[in-house]
């Protein structure tokens, strides 16, 4: 784990007070937090000073409406100034609602509109795997209510059939699915050949343990539970 | 040999030849293409094939998407708008089918407005070939850019190729002779259903960028007939920015904006759009014959 830390999790409170505005889609932002916390913190291998090292892990947040939780973590782990979180939204800013990969180093991809960030990381890991290359593991986070995106499934069976076991998405579950899961989203990506772990979307350790595991070959799902709020 | 061949024939070649291409299919096209390591097919998967090019171009790869022009632009399209556009990593959609080559399977195999949507979204250089040749060309030089590139590949062909990308007079007419502009596979028929008149007639198959200069420079008089083998008038807006500063007439002929409901052949639908050689010849006597003021 190559991040360079500049700021701890408890400075993350401070630094979300500083992005202020009337669209911080509080709920979304705050339900990810701890998750990409462990993920910046303990997980992936991203350097701040080599955003486009082509050793590192990638790390696309599909989930990209209600960013600011994705902001201050990226600011605490050095990838974007302290200074630019007061602009957020704002004209002459580069943090908007929703993130743009062209205006932010480390930031893999544009999202917001939701059921896109999946497929696209299928066409990584695919990348990654015709390559030859070994070592950059390919992380996605989408939310439980994203998952209602018909788009993601077509990601899901194929990762499931071609067993892209460099593939790990991160479902963060605040149980705001309006129709639900009956039985656990995992379900869906167990029926396609994922191997499932379901844990405390605010524990740190279990957290930390599920993300660094892997389905032996297959594609790897961890739901992080939230309480809804 | 039809233009989909010349693609499947030249795609296999760009496999082997060049690291950096690969193809990304949704089962069509892949019984025609052998298996490669840099060969996708994502089964019936049309928002996730997009998705998937995008995630190879954000690796470096250079990705050839195909399919039936339906699946490829009008399902997908968010996907293009943001996986390729938004995202500012390119690709190369191959399309096939055009406006009414599956005349057979009806509206939904029928995709007239592609050209019209994807003009709608930035950066995009659009080619319509009129001959295989032409596609082989396209697509390789697609293969060497990392922009956003749509090759509308057709059954029907002119019967030779023209060379060139931008705007060429293929016939030309009186000094102040009105203009016929052919895109990509509607030459033939143009040229025979304006063999006696006395126009100029010209050839394009590269509309995004469009050939503004070419234009000014070919057209001596003030009429101009745009003949397109999709929606009418999807390049309008083009010609009257070539021509603001030049009084001029623009007629457009190309696929109605109308679901015709009936089955039958490519050729059959051409004939009940009018871009048959006789639906040609009868527009643009009606339009020559209306008074310019």
């Amino acid at each position: 784990m190559t991040t360079s830390t500049t700021l701890g999790y408890d400075d993350l409170p401070g630094l979300l007070t500083l992005l202020t505005g009337d669209e911080k889609h509080d709920r979304s932002s705050f339900s990810t937090l701890d998750v990409l916390w462990v993920l910046y913190d303990r997980v992936l291998r991203v350097d701040p000073r080599e955003p486009d090292d082509p050793d590192r892990d990638r790390f696309l947040l599909s989930k990209g409406h209600g960013p600011a939780a994705y902001y201050a973590v990226l600011a605490a782990k050095g990838f974007i100034p302290v200074g630019a979180l007061a602009g957020f939204g704002s004209a002459g800013s580069s943090l908007g609602y929703h993130p743009d990969r062209l205006l932010v180093p480390g930031i893999e991809i544009s999202s917001g509109s939701l059921g896109h960030g999946l497929p696209i990381a299928v066409g990584v890991a695919l990348a990654l795997d015709s390559g030859g290359v070994d070592e950059p593991r390919v992380v996605c986070l989408v939310g439980d209510a994203e998952l209602e995106e018909g788009s993601n499934f077509e990601a899901v069976q194929l990762a499931g059939r071609l067993g892209l076991g460099r593939l790990t998405v991160v479902v963060v579950d605040n149980d705001s699915s309006t129709h639900g899961w009956p039985g656990g989203v995992e379900r869906r990506f167990e029926l396609e050949g994922w191997s499932a772990v379901r844990v405390d979307g605010r524990d740190h350790d279990a957290l930390e343990q599920a993300l660094l595991g892997n389905g032996n070959g297959r594609p790897h799902v961890v739901v992080a539970e939230v309480a809804a709020s | 040999m039809t233009m989909r061949s010349r693609f499947y024939d030249v795609a296999a070649e760009l496999l082997d030849e060049d690291p950096r291409v690969a193809v990304v299919l949704a089962e069509i096209g892949a019984g025609e293409l052998r298996p490669h390591p840099r060969l996708f097919n994502v089964g019936i998967r049309e928002q996730l094939m997009i998705g998937v090019a995008a995630g190879l171009a954000l690796e470096g790869l250079r990705p050839f998407v195909h399919s039936y022009a339906p699946f490829l632009v009008e399902r997908p399209f968010e996907q293009v708008k943001l996986d390729l556009v938004h995202q500012g990593v390119g690709a190369v959609l191959v399309s096939t089918g055009a406006s009414y080559d599956g005349a057979r399977s009806g509206r939904t195999h029928q995709a007239p407005a592609d050209v019209a949507l994807l003009r709608a979204l930035p950066g995009w250089t659009i080619r319509v070939p009129g001959h295989p040749d032409e596609v082989a060309r396209y697509v390789r030089r697609a293969a060497t850019s990392d922009d956003h590139v749509y090759v509308r590949m057709s059954e029907e062909a002119n019967s030779r190729p023209i060379d060139g990308d931008g705007l060429v007079v293929v016939r030309r007419g009186g000094e102040s002779a009105p203009l016929v502009l052919a895109v990509g596979p509607t030459l033939d028929q143009v040229l025979a259903g304006t063999e006696d008149l006395d126009v100029s007639v010209a050839y394009v198959s590269t509309v995004r960028p469009f050939d503004a200069a070419g234009l000014r420079t070919a057209l001596n008089g003030t009429d101009v007939v745009l003949v397109e083998p999709y929606l009418a008038g999807t390049s309008a807006a083009e010609i009257a920015a070539a021509l603001i500063d030049r009084p001029h007439r623009l007629h457009v002929l190309g696929v109605t904006n109308e679901e015709l409901r009936r089955y039958g052949t490519g050729p059959e639908h051409r004939a009940l759009h009018g871009l048959d050689a006789a639906g040609i010849r009868g527009s643009i006597d009606s339009f020559l014959a209306k008074p310019s003021h």
